[in-house]
């Protein structure tokens, strides 16, 4: 048992390693421009937001709609707080080169921005908290345009620079970057949903007065999801900001906060690994796959194919989402999850009955 | 004499107009299996649910092993609907949650099974261990609580073994059969290890030869973990074996009181249950 545990760890670390290693060779061997290293970029960071919503609606049953917001708290820290003082002029040019006259290095401001996140986490989750599904829904959601308004409010501009973009902070130029900084955050997330803690969610998610009879504390324990999922929302924002080199509040509206729904519930309720290959195939669907559909001079041979025009991506698009919800209603994965361990039983179970088979001949 | 472990004063349990249970009292001694019966709606399981810190009540209080755990007043507008006796008689405002009153040691079953549905029935019992914890968020994720987690399993495997479900410990709780249900509630309630064990209605939906085993089985468990159980039970052949003394309640209030033959003679319990002569 544990020989076999080892060696699935080893084999996950290596398919992990050869992951890492076959981006970088694409990125030496594709160019620049490919669409891949967008797909890739993006949707790790989109995985890194959907695995963190998944923790709070899929695991503990906290049906939240403040992931924009908590993106664009930890979008806003990072940029703030990397901006070299050389360029704070240039970029706070409304508001006398800003109130902060100092810049942190990436790595302490990518998770001082999860900390800034979790700490507003903390402090609207002690009132809507004691909300329940729906209502808790409407009340993170409007707590999330609260914070949009309010960072393009002008009197505030010394911090947020009000409505006008924030630049010329370090970003990243290759995609193991984020890749790296998202497979680190979603491992943890994974081991938290497998300790003890993560058992307690799931019993609060599954009934919630069989799991405070059995003296598990459910405002503290919800507080904990709520607030640890916005730690991740909030690097997972930081790295967006580094991914657009620019931030902006308008950026984060509600229709973000769907987005990362539609991956949750595409990939599957409860499913990491549906949260995060839903993410991938989202971005690559909505970014790149579908593209051909805008383009409105397509010919096959000589005939003009009707219909496509820019926009007609999307309208496919939501087709496609469709179809997939209706042919997977649990979402691609359900509740279960790819593992070494469950694809080794698998394999281990079809020799077994192939084996049986021929002695049965 | 042995020593009182639950101990409830003029318990009164008001909502709006509608009293559900009327200055009950009851005590409960250390060891002994005491049954609460009555007729549907008597107000058994919302007695229940004011020892474990689901409602508070609007009048009375609760003490367990001495030390007073529950207590309330009429307060606000109840001030003026309270119909209640005993009023004045209590100053204090101690309303813990349910899951203080489980750490205190007092755990329960549940009228209509509540089990964690998606968990295995391994992990079920194995959740009931999380309130006993030493680790906290940290620790637990990067598994520096190897050791605890290590033992809370084996005392989980040997919980499932006790109580006979070790060899359906990988199945979804909802794939065992009703009965084994009930077993594994009161796995997961004697997993929190408490003193005092609350039974509603373990036989609820249980077939005759079922009942038999549950009469000796909650003796057993009784004797094996040294706890105090109190049952709601309307299962009669298994009340009257079983119980060292019984409460009965109709309508909110206590009607009789004593050992099973006690309460088996008594005219008030008759007519509750049988009505009255014409």
């Amino acid at each position: 048992m544990e020989k076999e545990k080892k060696k699935d760890l080893i084999f996950s670390l290596a398919v992990i390693a050869f992951v890492f290693v076959a981006v970088v060779v694409l990125e030496n061997i594709l160019p620049r421009t490919s669409m891949l290293f967008t797909v890739l970029k993006k949707g790790s960071i989109y995985a890194l937001v959907a695995v963190s919503m998944n923790l709070l609606n899929g695991f503990t049953g906290l049906f939240s709609l403040g992931q924009a917001g908590f993106m664009l708290l930890g979008a806003y820290t990072y940029a703030v707080f990397t901006i070299p003082v050389s360029q704070r002029a240039a970029v706070y040019q409304y508001f006398d080169g800003g109130i902060i006259q100092f810049s942190l290095p990436v790595f302490v401001a990518i998770i001082l921005a999860g900390l800034v996140a979790a700490f507003f986490a903390y402090l609207i989750g002690l009132p809507v908290l004691k909300l329940k599904s729906d209502y808790l829904a409407i009340a993170t959601l409007g707590f999330a345009e609260i914070i949009r308004a309010l960072f393009q409010w002008d009197k505030l501009g010394g911090l947020t620079n009000g409505s006008n973009l924030l630049r010329r902070f370090p970003v990243f130029k290759s995609s193991v970057f984020p890749l790296a900084v998202s497979g680190i955050c979603i491992a943890v997330i994974v081991m938290l949903i497998n300790s003890t803690y993560g058992r307690a969610f799931k019993a609060i998610r599954d009934d919630e007065v069989a799991a405070e009879a059995m003296g598990i504390n459910l405002a503290h324990h919800k507080r904990m999801a709520f607030t640890i999922s916005s730690f991740f929302a909030g690097i997972s924002g930081a790295l967006l900001a580094m991914f657009q080199t620019t931030v902006q509040a308008a950026q984060f509206k509600s229709a973000m906060t769907y987005e990362i729904l539609l991956i949750v519930v595409i990939g599957g309720i409860g499913s990491v690994s549906g949260s995060v290959i839903s993410s991938f195939l989202f971005i690559a669907c909505s970014e790149w796959w579908l593209r051909f559909l805008d383009n409105a001079d397509t010919y096959i041979g000589a005939f003009h194919v009707p219909l496509l025009r820019p926009g007609f991506r999307k309208v496919v698009f939501s087709v496609v989402i469709m179809a997939i919800v209706l042919l997977y209603q649990r979402g691609i994965m359900g509740d279960s999850e790819i593992s070494v361990a469950g694809i080794r039983k698998k394999l281990a179970a079809r020799k077994a009955a192939a084996a049986e088979k021929k002695v049965s001949k | 004499m042995s020593r009182t472990v639950l101990e409830m004063n003029d318990i009164t349990m008001q909502f709006g107009g509608v009293v559900a249970v009327n200055s009950f009292s009851m005590h409960v001694d250390q060891g002994e299996i005491v049954s609460l019966i009555g007729p549907n709606g008597a107000g058994k399981t919302t007695a229940f649910n004011v020892i474990t810190g689901v409602y508070p009540p609007t009048n009375g209080n609760v003490f367990f092993n001495g030390e007073k755990i529950i207590e309330n007043h009429p307060r606000g507008k109840m001030k003026k609907l309270y119909a209640g006796t005993g009023n004045g008689k209590y100053t204090e405002h101690l309303e813990p949650t349910p899951d203080m009153i489980t750490k205190l040691g007092i755990a329960r079953t549940f009228q209509n099974i509540r089990l964690w549905k998606s968990q295995s029935v391994f992990d079920n019992v194995l959740i009931a261990k999380h309130l006993r914890r030493t680790s906290n968020v940290f620790s637990a994720t990067f598994r520096l609580n190897a050791a605890e987690e290590k033992r809370q399993r084996e005392e989980t495997a040997e919980l499932l073994n006790i109580l006979g479900l070790y060899d359906v410990r990988d199945n979804n709780c909802t794939s065992l059969p009703y009965g084994l249900q009930r077993r594994l509630e009161i796995a997961r309630a004697l997993a929190t290890n408490p003193s005092l064990l609350l039974l509603d209605e373990p036989a609820a939906g249980m077939n005759p030869q079922e009942t038999i085993d549950l009469t000796d089985f909650v003796g057993k468990i009784r004797d094996d973990f040294k706890l105090t159980v109190c049952m709601i039970e309307h299962h009669m052949d298994l009340v009257m074996n079983i119980s060292d003394r019984i409460y009965v309640l109709n309508f909110g209030a206590l009607i009789s009181k004593g050992t099973p033959a006690e309460v088996q003679a008594d005219p008030a319990v008759i007519s509750a249950y049988l009505g009255e002569d014409e």
